[in-house]
């Protein structure tokens, strides 16, 4: 069986695992200024709020819009825990840990409260809750006692070493990673996607809706509370103003960009849409810092038009990574060559676009409800 | 009464004022072939669906292998034993052929590793994946899809996808099969290869219940029938008998 290895199972993996060791030497070497170890911490925040929304959009097939609402809680939860644990532990990892870990399962806590309805709405209606559900936990946080959370001042977090912090960041990615990839790739995720592509019949064959609905739930929360505790560490204080519901759209636009359900489009569209956002900071200062949006949207626009546009599919086909490779490595599909299960049978299905998402289940699925 | 699969007992539904069924009863015996049939409209697709749990009878009851399954969930009369195609071909349509086959082997206790197993690819992830994997081809080879089992499931013919859907319903691994209008929109050489999927499928053991519209592939098929008209039994018994039935043939035909 080895020399059948799947690379393409291990592909993202291989871009983390490279990039971790690559910047974990150069910041060895202290050969890293503190803002491009704030940008890979960022950059790894991007990534695992935008696979854990990838699950709950892509796999699933429900529209959350919530994301930063989770994130929310895991920041200040976490950042909390923090302050509390640090004259204890001191500024240590162990403070660290401990926080992610809170932060995460009360997240996923609230994952849980918010699948529940999740398992009665469709489409627009649980996106509508699940916006609701962000914009609420920020302004509770907003509203709380200067004392507990810090009120609109902000809350303020116990300073970790960046020289660790982005290397425990890269490690909880490369978790997320594992789990979320495992997960798609065994019965559960078919389980997943199958209710995705039709519930009713996911139903007549056995599998648990309700089960596999709020588990999706919960893993996102988990992860989105995690990558919030990292955020809460990464900037020293935290607003809950920053994760109002522009934060959620973003993540998802991450997620829309790199391909619904596909892992590896997530860590690139993330990884770049972060890298963007922070050149463009550095670029456009002062007077052109409104520009940064116009930007930005600009180059989104034109992806999405590359992306879709049917005129330039011959360009895309002719230019795209895979196409490109093959004929780097000479490879020709030989189209005598039995076709071999083994590569293909657990290929997760990933051309699901946004309005299918959106239209396929409030209208159609009422109309496809309806049997006899 | 040991060879009874199902019976259904007295069995109503109504939805607000409209009586879709009203006092139905349905005996079949393990390993028959078994026929309901009726014009449009007459509850037949509605008594499918209560007996895989979809619509809550209003009274009666329905029993599989003497177990009372009334009201239960649609999982859980799963478990039990009741598989179901559907009158619309409703597959995993992104999904490859296989794949939809895999996902309808998910609720089997043989394959049960858990989530755990999964994250961590344990050897009972691989060993039962694989076994997995090996049942599912066995059951496309019965209805000879296993040539196209990689193509995106969506792409088949028509009469391809409704074997899929049949090879998917027996992946749950059922007593009591359950198939609505199977031969809808199939060539009559898509229908033949279909009567010997069916007499395969019988012959494994696994009583068949069938709703069709194409008299002579219900008495090629069937030894015993139902008919229903507007929610009551019209006739019932051996289906040359039934089928000859003047009240029958006015039913269907009119006059």
């Amino acid at each position: 069986m080895m020399k059948n290895i799947k690379w393409k199972h291990y592909v993202n993996y291989i871009i983390v695992g490279i990039a971790t060791i690559i910047f974990t030497i150069l910041s060895l070497t202290s050969s890293l200024s503190s803002s491009s170890l704030y940008a890979l911490e960022k950059i790894a925040i991007a990534i695992i709020l935008t696979v854990s929304l990838s699950l709950v959009v892509g796999f699933l097939g429900e529209l959350s819009l919530g994301h930063a609402g989770f994130m929310c809680i895991g920041a200040y939860l976490g950042g909390k825990a923090a302050v509390l644990l640090e004259p204890v532990f001191g500024n240590t990892i162990m403070t660290l840990l401990i926080a992610l870990i809170i932060g995460a399962l009360i997240a996923a806590l609230f994952g849980f409260v918010i699948g529940l309805p999740a398992l009665r709405l469709k489409g627009d209606y649980l996106a509508i809750v699940t916006l609701a559900f962000g914009e609420i936990t920020r302004s509770l946080f907003m509203n709380s006692d200067p004392e507990l959370f810090g009120g609109t001042l902000g809350l303020e977090t116990p300073r970790f070493d960046r020289n660790y912090l982005f290397i425990i960041a890269f490690i909880i990615l490369f978790i997320c990673l594992i789990i979320i990839q495992n997960i798609i790739r065994s019965k559960h995720g078919r389980a997943i996607t199958a209710i995705r592509d039709n519930e009713i019949a996911a139903r007549s064959i056995g599998i648990n809706v309700t089960k596999y609905k709020l588990m999706v739930f919960i893993i996102a929360a988990f992860f989105a509370g995690m990558a919030g505790v990292l955020y809460s560490f990464s900037n020293y204080t935290i607003q809950s103003s920053t994760f109002d519901y522009n934060y959620s759209i973003e993540i998802l636009v991450m997620v829309v960009l790199g391909g619904m359900g596909n892992i590896t489009g997530s860590i690139l569209s993330a990884t770049f849409l972060t890298i963007l956002d922070i050149r463009l900071q550095t670029i456009l200062t002062g007077d052109m810092a409104v520009l940064q949006d116009v930007f930005r949207s600009l180059i989104l626009i034109v992806f999405i038009i590359y992306n879709n546009a049917e005129r330039l599919r011959p360009f895309r086909e002719k230019y795209n990574l895979k196409s490109v490779w093959q004929r780097i490595t000479m490879k020709k599909k030989d189209p005598n060559k039995d076709q071999d299960d083994e590569h293909k049978w657990d290929r997760v299905p990933t051309k699901i676009k946004m309005d299918e998402i959106l239209t396929l289940n409030v209208n159609s699925q009422e109309k496809e409800d309806k049997d006899d | 009464m040991t060879d009874t699969v199902l019976d259904i007992k007295d069995l109503s539904i109504s939805f607000g004022g409209l009586k879709a069924i009203e006092h139905f009863d349905l005996e079949i015996k393990k390993g028959q072939l078994y026929g309901l049939v009726g014009p449009n409209g007459a509850g037949k697709t509605t008594v499918f669906n209560i007996i895989t749990g979809v619509y809550k009878a209003t009274s009666g009851h329905f029993y599989l292998d003497g177990e009372d399954l009334t009201n239960k969930s649609q999982e859980y009369i799963c478990h039990k034993g009741i598989a179901r195609t559907f009158q619309n071909i409703r597959l995993f349509n992104n999904m490859t052929v296989i794949r939809n086959v895999l996902v309808g082997l998910h609720s089997q206790k043989e394959y049960a590793y858990s989530l755990f197993d999964s994250i961590l690819r344990l050897p009972r992830f691989k060993r039962e994946e694989k076994e997995m994997r090996d049942k599912a081809k066995e059951l496309l080879a019965m209805v000879d899809l296993l040539d196209v089992r990689n193509d995106i499931s969506s792409n088949l013919p028509y009469g391809k996808q409704r074997k899929l859907e049949i090879a998917r319903a027996l992946a749950t691994e059922p007593k009591l099969l359950c198939l609505d209008e199977p031969a809808a929109g199939m060539n009559p050489q898509e229908t033949k290869e279909l009567m010997d999927i069916i007499f395969k499928i019988r012959d494994l053991g696994i009583t068949i219940l069938l709703i069709e519209h194409d008299m002579k592939f219900v008495s090629g098929l069937c030894d015993e029938v139902t008919v229903l008209d507007f929610g009551h039994i019209l006739a019932s018994g051996k289906t040359k008998e039934v089928l000859n039935d003047p009240e029958v043939v006015r039913a269907y035909i009119g006059g």
